[in-house]
């Protein structure tokens, strides 16, 4: 077997193993990148070396992980288990060669990547901002498998290692220093000498602070985790999500490497992860294909507009360094929108970054930075006419290859390109609230939109750090559109007189982040009645009168003090130990959302079902762990869906009618759970 | 030949008059946030200017050449050079002087220039016999030199040295600005009705104009991170009358003086910046023209009567280009003091003043009142002395829009005894 990713040097009595993965921007892990290592680790064990420095050859990353690729192509879990122990087995070599070792890491080091860096014995990182650590499994529903469980425990203490596993956060250099995950954080030019000069003195390994160590002693071990455990619960449904709990389980109980192997094999076949591994690789893969087009880049962008929305979409693009002239013609909301933002980059960068980020954003009262942007997003009030007469305006005073966005939820573009003199320009980019947190931007295409523009608009949404997906301009477009008749099935159940906590709790045990009603409540229900209205006109939805009642009562959720509930909430809306509500609930909230999803993707409002699912679940928190709405539908089956549909509608209405699509023999042309 | 030197735009923060803490702003924020907007309006990019030159006297200690921080975080990128310039009250006006000289005599053709400063946050400063102390302690080896050290510390150590203070006082004659406004007023009998009339009349200036809009074009409003904005300078006391003005002690000579801090300058955090562009950048660009700027002159008197620094300047200027003062349709004269104002006028209009000090046959003649500083002051907005020569520029500039062709003239008085003046012709005759 040929090695192609590994070279070999050696110099001064220090073997320095450089990686570079052929053919792909970042190093992973792959099976056979670790059989290469194996092999090479074989022909220097005897050698008599002063020590060995692992480091890669890409400039921007050490290695970003295993390949994720490959998960889905593992179909039973013993098979699962002997690939996990064979890197196991490499990783180990690297632990015993008879000479230290030392892992130099500049950028992203994570999950197997990291695991590699700690069965070294040393690790030094460079202090750039591209460097991050982190064991991110438990987001693809598996937990470390190539000893991580294990070996970072022991490293920096359990407290510290298992809030980093069971999170799957990554950390910075800096914050890996203090942690003790490396030993080392020095800038990118002293690497070489540092990770030399501790070869040469062979300091002692890094070790956790005796309280730390203290807390994973034996007899200790099942207290601290079984209160880890109540923390975790808190926050994560162990019935959906069983890494972290499983990861919980293997430290309280000690768990070998061994034990590790075969968990991490059992989580990998879950449908749960199957289904988190197939979404994580089309996220990536909208943001290759958004990446890798030839659109002229984006350099200053306007936005128009500074109510909660510009604002906040001025804030995260001067956060994600752009350019940002943001304009209103109130001074007082460019105050609050400055204020806002100052927040943002406070809580997010530190010192000069953070200053350099204030001054990247330019509170615009007379809209100077117009004429050189090229890219202007409206963001104004959700008015036909005032879009308009503002669009023809904006189009006025930029040049000619400057894209113009905006923001409506529910104009269609054409409308608002009417009076444009080269339309083509006009795309739609909406974004969901809160912007800082929501993934998603919708690029909306109206019947001229020029691909050009398009292929501008997605990659900006990348560089912004958030998923594209491409939806026609139809009434309430993906997101809005399928998950309204989810919320308004909810009023009607609380018109029926359902209890609220019951509808909520329904849809949290289905696996929503959130219930219907609390989700109503913190967008607003007078925004939810003007959504529905929009979308009952274009699609028939009939609207409860108790939403309009509400609405004209002044109760508008959160922001009023008062909606369904009371705010501020004294008690939680409900608690695990009460009685599981009536099924039909999630059922009829969760059809009905199905229903429209998939009436989407009939009309050609999104190109494919992938993208109903990444939409719903990157917009909504739709339950990832059953692959959104159409990866669930697949598991469950169309026919299926179609006669509880048909039951239902007998029950409670036409409005649980199954969409033809249903009826369709090959509705989905994919095999979520499948290689 | 030298180059023609045209004002291309131009913009200012408002000024934040100091409410004795550090202001909201650093000196390099306000010019960053003046520069911001005037930058994002130009067909050009921050990256095509030649330099960007800026005055400020007291700049933080984190601010040193506070030009090339400015323009670094305005995105001239790292190729763009760019130097300070101090000249105490006149730094702002040296800067756009310098930018004159460089873009005439070829060396540049687009520059930003200007102004800064926060007086408000001028640095408190340990005294010397302080920092050799702890020059001491640190040099210390052991315990007992350390213990040694200690007992030669002496309470007076801990007495502050307030820069600000200290940067509007001479060193060489020992006064305070405020005092040598007191000795011009003594020497020409500028009384303290006189002065205090004189303030009211800025205050009411500056009020009649913001109330009309007239100086929102001049103006960029500017956002503190609490969401606190400023869009005029508020240092306007509008509602103020003689008899307001007449309570008020004197504050530099405490018993028998008329100078009060009703009748003079305030101390202000404010920035202005200028682009300049040469007759070649500005035609082959097609940029719009706010103006052209003529000409400099400086001049130094003694520096007990600083304040009489722009008769010197002015005449200097003036007869260089055989100009008499009613060719000038406004005059900027930085109001240091309501006191130093009169007595330039006053000398302006002596025949023996002009005859003995400034060596002229005949004098100049006082400016008429009604084209000296038609909307208001630094009496009433206010005197950050880096930014105020760039200030008076670019007010001249904008408020002699609609008389194109019309001359204007900014001069100042400098602490240390010297006078800037500058002459501006309004609009763009190419």
């Amino acid at each position: 077997m040929t090695v192609n990713s590994w070279s070999l040097s050696e110099s001064d009595g220090i073997a320095e193993l450089v990686l570079d993965v052929p053919g792909r921007s970042h190093n992973v892990l792959s099976r056979e990148v670790l059989a290469e290592l194996d092999q090479v680790l074989a022909t220097i064990e005897g050698r008599p070396l002063h020590g060995l420095i692992i480091r890669s050859a890409k400039p921007r990353s050490f290695i970003a992980g295993a390949d994720v690729h490959e998960f889905r192509r593992i179909l039973d879990a013993a098979r699962a288990a002997e690939l996990t122990r064979a890197g196991q087995l490499v990783l180990r070599r690297l632990n015993l060669l008879p000479y230290p070792t030392l892992a130099l890491i500049q950028g992203p080091c994570l999950g197997g990547g990291l695991e590699l860096a700690l069965a070294c014995s040393y690790r030094i990182a460079s202090d750039s901002e591209r460097t991050i650590l982190g064991l991110p499994e438990v987001k693809l529903g598996i937990h470390p498998g190539f000893g991580g469980t294990v070996r970072l425990p022991a490293l920096i203490g359990p407290l510290p290692a298992l809030s980093l596993m069971l999170s799957g956060r990554t950390i910075a250099a800096r914050q890996a220093r203090k942690l003790g995950l490396v030993d080392e954080c020095v800038p990118e030019r002293h690497l070489l000498a540092a990770a030399r000069a501790r070869l040469k003195q062979v300091p002692p390994k890094g070790r956790p602070p005796w309280h730390q160590a203290w807390l994973a002693a034996p007899w200790l071990r099942p207290y601290v985790g079984a209160y880890m455990r109540r923390q975790l619960q808190a926050r994560v449904d162990c019935g959906h999500y069983p890494a972290p709990c499983r990861l919980l389980g293997l430290w309280a109980r000690q768990g070998s490497l061994e034990a590790e192997a075969l968990s991490c094999a059992e989580l990998v076949v879950t449908p749960a992860s199957r289904h988190l591994v197939r979404l994580f690789e089309l996220s990536e893969e909208l943001k290759r294909s958004a990446r890798t087009g030839s659109a002229s880049p984006v350099r200053h962008i306007h936005v128009i507009g500074a109510g909660v929305m510009g604002a906040d979409i001025a804030a995260w693009a001067a956060y994600k360094g752009f350019s940002v002239s943001l304009q209103d013609r109130e001074p007082k909301a460019l105050g609050l929108a400055v204020k806002r933002a100052h927040a943002l980059f406070a809580d997010k960068l530190r010192g000069r970054s953070a200053q350099a980020a204030r001054d990247r954003l330019f509170a615009d009262l007379k809209g100077d930075g117009l004429g050189g942007a090229d890219l202007v997003i409206e963001a104004i009030i959700e008015d036909r006419d005032a879009k308009r007469g503002l669009l023809a305006e904006v189009e006025r005073r930029v040049s000619e290859q400057t894209v113009i966005a905006t923001n409506t939820s529910s104009i269609p573009l054409d409308d608002l390109a009417a009076d444009l003199r080269l339309p083509g320009r006009l795309v739609g980019l909406h974004f969901f609230n809160p912007v800082a947190k929501m993934q998603l931007i919708e690029i909306i295409a109206g019947t001229s939109t020029a691909d050009t523009a398009l292929a501008r608009a997605r990659s900006f949404a990348v560089a912004l750090d958030r998923l594209p997906i491409d939806v026609q301009s139809a009434p309430g477009f993906l997101v809005n559109r399928a998950l309204m008749p989810y919320l308004l099935e909810a009023v009607v159940l609380a018109e029926e007189g359902v209890p609220l906590a019951d509808i909520d709790q329904a849809a949290v045990a289905f696996g929503m982040p959130m219930g219907p009603i609390a989700l109503a409540d913190t967008v607003g229900l007078d925004i939810c009645l003007s959504v529905a209205k929009t979308l009952s006109a274009a699609l028939g939805l009939p609207v409860p009168n108790l939403l309009a009642s509400k609405v004209s009562a002044g109760e508008l959720g959160k922001k009023s003090g008062r909606g369904f509930y009371v705010y501020p909430i004294k008690s939680p809306f409900f608690t695990p130990k009460r009685p599981p509500p009536d099924p039909v609930i999630s059922e009829r909230l969760i059809l009905r959302l199905l229903n429209e999803a998939v009436r989407c993707l009939r009309c050609g409002v999104v190109p494919d079902a992938d993208i109903v699912d990444i939409g719903l679940v990157y917009g909504t928190g739709f339950a990832p762990f059953r692959g959104g709405p159409l990866g669930y539908a697949e598991t469950l089956g169309a026919s299926e869906i179609k006669s509880r549909l048909t039951e239902l509608s007998a029950r409670f209405g036409e409005r649980f009618l199954p969409d033809e699509s249903w009826s369709q023999e090959n509705l989905f042309a994919r095999r979520v759970l499948g290689p | 030949m030298s180059a023609r030197v045209f004002i291309v735009d131009g913009s200012r923060t408002p000024f934040l008059k100091a409410r004795n803490e550090p202001g909201p702003f650093s000196a390099a924020d306000l010019a960053v946030m003046a520069g911001r907007a005037l930058l994002a309006r130009q067909s050009f990019r921050a990256e095509d200017l030649d330099e960007v030159i800026l005055g400020c006297v007291i700049a933080a200690p984190d601010e040193a050449n506070i030009a090339r921080i400015v323009g670094l975080r305005l995105g001239t990128g790292p190729a763009v050079p760019a130097f300070t310039v101090q000249r105490n009250c006149a730094s702002g006006l040296q800067a756009i002087a310098s930018a004159f000289d460089r873009i005439s005599s070829g060396r540049a053709h687009l520059i930003l220039a200007g102004g800064t400063e926060a007086m408000s946050r001028a640095p408190i400063q340990w005294n010397i016999a302080m920092s050799r102390w702890l020059a001491r302690f640190s040099r210390a080896k052991n315990v007992e030199q350390r213990l040694k050290s200690l007992t030669d510390f002496r309470l007076s150590h801990l007495k502050p040295v307030f820069s600000l203070l200290l940067g509007l006082s001479d060193p060489v004659v020992g006064l305070s600005m405020g005092q040598t406004a007191e000795i011009v007023a003594h020497r020409f009998a500028i009384g303290r009705l006189a002065q205090d009339s004189f303030a009211l009349q800025s205050h009411q200036r500056l009020a009649r104009v913001q109330e009309a809009g007239m100086l929102r074009n001049e103006i960029e409003p500017v956002y503190e991170s609490n969401g606190t904005f400023h869009v005029e300078d508020d240092g306007v006391r509008p509602d103020t009358t003689l008899e307001k003005l007449a309570q008020l002690k004197p504050v530099f000579d405490r018993h028998y003086g008329t100078v009060t801090s009703g009748n003079s300058s305030q101390i202000t955090d404010g920035a202005a910046l200028l682009v300049l562009a040469s007759e070649t950048m500005v035609k082959r660009e097609r940029l719009p023209v706010l103006g052209e700027i003529l000409d400099h002159a400086w001049a130094g008197v003694d520096p007990a009567q600083m304040g009489l620094g722009p008769v010197h300047a002015t005449a200097k200027l003036l007869t260089a280009h055989k100009l008499g003062i009613d060719d000038i349709a406004q005059v900027e004269l930085n109001e240091a003091f309501s006191a130093q104002v009169l007595a330039c006028q006053a000398a302006f209009a002596s025949a023996d003043y002009a005859r003995e000090e400034l060596g002229l046959a005949a004098p100049l003649g006082a400016i008429d009142p009604a084209r000296l500083n038609p909307q208001g002051g630094a009496v009433a907005l206010g005197h950050p002395v880096g930014a105020t020569g760039a200030r008076l520029v670019l007010h001249l500039a904008r408020s002699l829009q609609t008389q194109p062709g019309a001359l204007g003239l900014a001069t100042l008085c400098i602490g240390g005894g010297q006078g800037g003046a500058m002459l501006v012709r309004a609009g763009g005759q190419l």
